[in-house]
């Protein structure tokens, strides 16, 4: 596979022919915000946060769904750049109700963490305050419309790696809400296989384990790594 | 022709109020109400929500108590999954709670009341507050600071926080108290005990020259409604409810604050935010009752620590049965911060404190949980309905301030008969003002705590047509 050599805010990189700008990047230390990426999970391009600038193009083009290419001249935080995210951040903090004080994940939240790293200290636009419901039918999970960012990383990891496709999205724009199976409770799906994988990659306390009060989860990160190693492997093919 | 007064905003409390007072033609009074005009509304905004968040969302009805809405809530969610938590999740919430006594009442008397005790209630405005005493008693000060901070860092330490520490849930709490903190609290109790008998000796001498405030600033009979333990003392956290009267009768005791619903009940009346609750045998107005410092100490037969039954055996003689001055909600908190330091020390050589044993698991049990506690003004009760799942369907809130509403205006309406004192063309002195917001603040009200519930307020609609003549008229009558 050949290499490919570009520059990123300003640094001489490489990074392998197919490889995106974001992961070209995250390789070479330059870490560009998201919430919908995860690694071992499909690009969805849903949060826009990973939004960059490439020399000679006028749109602003997603880092995770950019394939590298030879000379090609990135920045990923001009002042322009971090205005957006902050937006798109308050976009989000006032699309639903996200109340970090009674939150399960208070403290360990990627939304959150990623509000305070842009300095979101206040919200400009109006809270929407839907009324959204919370879904606790499922016997050990919960999920929690009011903090759900429709990042998709549930829908997407339930698909590829479990294979159960529990989750999917239904409605559209303010309407889109995350379902499993066909609109019905969590705890009547027929799919689901109870594995967790969900919780665990949802980026905020939208989907949490059941009987943990505030700020008490914390989500293990690191599981996803070691079940795509172990796959790519074969270590569970004997 | 008759006068309104308005003192608003009433100041050196917790929350918005005002106070209004009619004078008629020869400028007498005619009549005085207390109006809490906020509104919080928790039990509406709970509902939809999971049972397990309600202790960190109750706890945000309040920066001040936030540990005692932590407790009845998490006592709550605890009947809702009908366990009975592990004795060092126990240990703990008793710990806690008896420093946010502590430092509420360290706040209400050095903070909010000093200025009246020690300068006078006819101290300008000016020279009658904090800062200025900063200046004329700053040891004092300093003390009731350090108070107030010991108890907030034993808080922080049993919780992770000093303000809304959320580690107490549903089945018990989220981690170990450190083995450390003991000698740290430990190191700070002769301080505190020294000073909270320095603030009791000085507040004993002074009431000689509160004999008028004393007599006439809420002195009136009522009921008084508080937790006991097992053998009838002081208790915070677990125990029956007694009811007492103005002479000192038992009117009902071993009641089940779970069932607390089944024996208090809450009238409405016109102007404030704040129900009025009552004793249901009795019913309202006649079963009004009061609760907090004052009441608990009418209420107990001990307080089961050396130096606290010294002091309640002497403040028990200032009555006859029951001590019915407001006024001396002031000592009684006072003697309560001397229980709640001494209690805390015991604490510290409780074994039982450092257990790892914490939590108690288990799924939902139970449709309705009711947790109480004593809060530093009083009786706090929280009940909660869910449904299947665990989602709140339903909540409610007895809050201890709102227990003392139909209290604070009598004490208002007697203050502003004994004091106000105006002719048919001058205003009353500024000094008589204070002392309606000086009644309020032997209460040590929480507005912000207590105004929750909704479509339950009287209400009086009156539209005027553009020249104010009255065009129709609506009033709503409460339930």
């Amino acid at each position: 596979m050949s290499v490919r050599t570009l520059e990123v805010d300003g640094r001489t990189i490489t990074a392998l022919e197919g490889q995106t700008v974001f992961s070209a990047a995250w390789d070479s230390g330059i870490r560009i915000p998201r919430l919908c990426h995860l690694g071992g999970l499909s690009e969805a391009g849903a949060c826009r946060l990973c939004l960059v600038e490439i020399e000679g193009q006028k749109k602003l083009q997603p880092a995770c769904l950019t394939k590298v290419a030879e000379d090609m001249v990135v920045n990923t935080a001009t002042p322009a750049l971090l205005a957006h995210r902050r937006l798109i951040v308050e976009l989000l903090l006032a699309e639903r109700n996200h109340v970090c004080a009674v939150c399960v994940l208070n403290g360990a939240c990627e939304l959150q963490d990623l509000a305070a790293q842009l300095g979101v200290d206040h919200v400009r636009l109006r809270p929407q305050y839907p009324s959204l419901p919370v879904d606790l039918s499922h016997e050990r999970f919960g999920l929690d419309h009011n903090r759900c960012i429709l990042c998709t990383r549930c829908v997407r990891v339930c698909d590829e790696v479990e294979g159960a496709h529990t989750w999917d999205v239904a409605g559209r724009g303010r309407n889109s809400r995350i379902i499993s199976d066909l609109g019905e409770p969590w705890g009547d799906s027929g799919s689901c296989t109870s594995c967790g994988k969900c919780v665990q990659v949802c980026p905020t306390g939208a989907l949490f384990s059941k009987g943990r009060t505030v700020a008490e989860m914390r989500k293990d990160r690191g599981f996803l790594r070691y079940i795509m190693t172990a796959r790519e492997k074969k270590l569970w093919i004997s | 022709m008759s006068r309104r007064i308005v003192v608003a905003p009433v100041t050196r409390i917790e929350g918005h109020a005002k106070i209004t007072v009619h004078l008629d033609a020869g400028g007498s009074v005619e009549s005085a109400q207390f109006h809490v005009t906020e509104f919080r509304g928790f039990e509406k905004l709970c509902e939809g929500r999971p049972f397990q968040e309600m202790p960190g969302l109750m706890s945000r009805v309040c920066g001040i108590c936030p540990v005692s809405h932590i407790l009845a809530s998490s006592k709550a969610g605890d009947m809702l999954l009908g366990v009975e938590i592990p004795p060092a999740a126990v240990k703990q919430r008793r710990l806690a709670n008896y420093a946010q006594i502590l430092q509420s009442h360290a706040l209400s008397f050095f903070h909010l009341s000093s200025p009246d005790l020690l300068l006078g209630m006819d101290a300008a405005p000016e020279q009658r507050n904090l800062f200025a005493l900063t200046g004329a008693d700053r040891e004092f000060l300093r003390r009731g600071i350090r108070l107030r901070q010991f108890g907030q860092r034993v808080i922080e330490m049993v919780g992770g926080r000093r303000i809304h520490p959320g580690w107490s849930g549903p089945g018990g709490v989220q981690h170990c108290f450190p083995a450390a903190g003991r000698d740290e609290i430990l190191g700070w109790i002769p301080e505190a005990l020294d000073s909270v008998s320095l603030a009791l000796d000085r507040m004993k001498r002074l009431l000689d020259s509160f004999r008028p405030e004393l007599d006439h600033m809420g002195n009136f009979p009522s009921l008084f409604l508080a937790t006991v333990s097992p053998d009838g003392a002081l208790e915070y956290y677990d125990g029956a409810i007694r009811i007492v009267d103005a002479a000192g009768n038992v009117i009902a005791e071993d009641l089940d604050p779970r069932r607390y619903f089944t024996f208090l009940g809450e009238a409405s009346e016109q102007g404030t935010f704040m129900k009025f609750p009552f004793y249901r045998p009795f019913g309202y107005p006649q079963g009004h009752y009061r609760v907090g410092p004052l009441a608990r100490l009418n209420v107990a037969k001990s307080a089961g620590t050396a130096a606290a039954d010294r002091e309640l055996r002497e403040f028990k003689q200032r009555g006859q049965g029951a001590v019915c001055q407001s006024f001396h909600y002031h000592l009684a908190r006072l003697v309560e911060m001397l229980h709640c330091v001494e209690r805390i020390e015991e604490l510290m050589a409780d074994g039982e404190l450092l257990g790892d044993n914490i939590q108690a698991r288990a799924a939902l049990n139970r449709r309705e949980g009711v947790g109480s506690c004593e809060a530093p003004r009083g009786t706090l009760f929280h009940r909660y309905q869910v449904d299947r799942d665990g989602l709140m369907t339903g909540a409610d809130l007895l809050i201890a301030t709102s227990q003392n509403n139909r209290a604070m205006n009598l004490a208002v309406e007697q203050t502003a008969r004994r004091f106000i004192k105006a002719g048919p063309d001058t205003e009353p002195a500024e000094g008589m003002l204070n002392r309606l917001e000086a009644a309020i603040r032997c209460y040590d009200p929480c507005l912000s705590c207590s105004t929750h519930a909704l479509g339950q307020m009287p209400i009086r609609v009156e539209v005027l047509d553009s020249r104010g003549r009255l065009v129709s008229e609506f009033a709503r009558q409460s339930e």
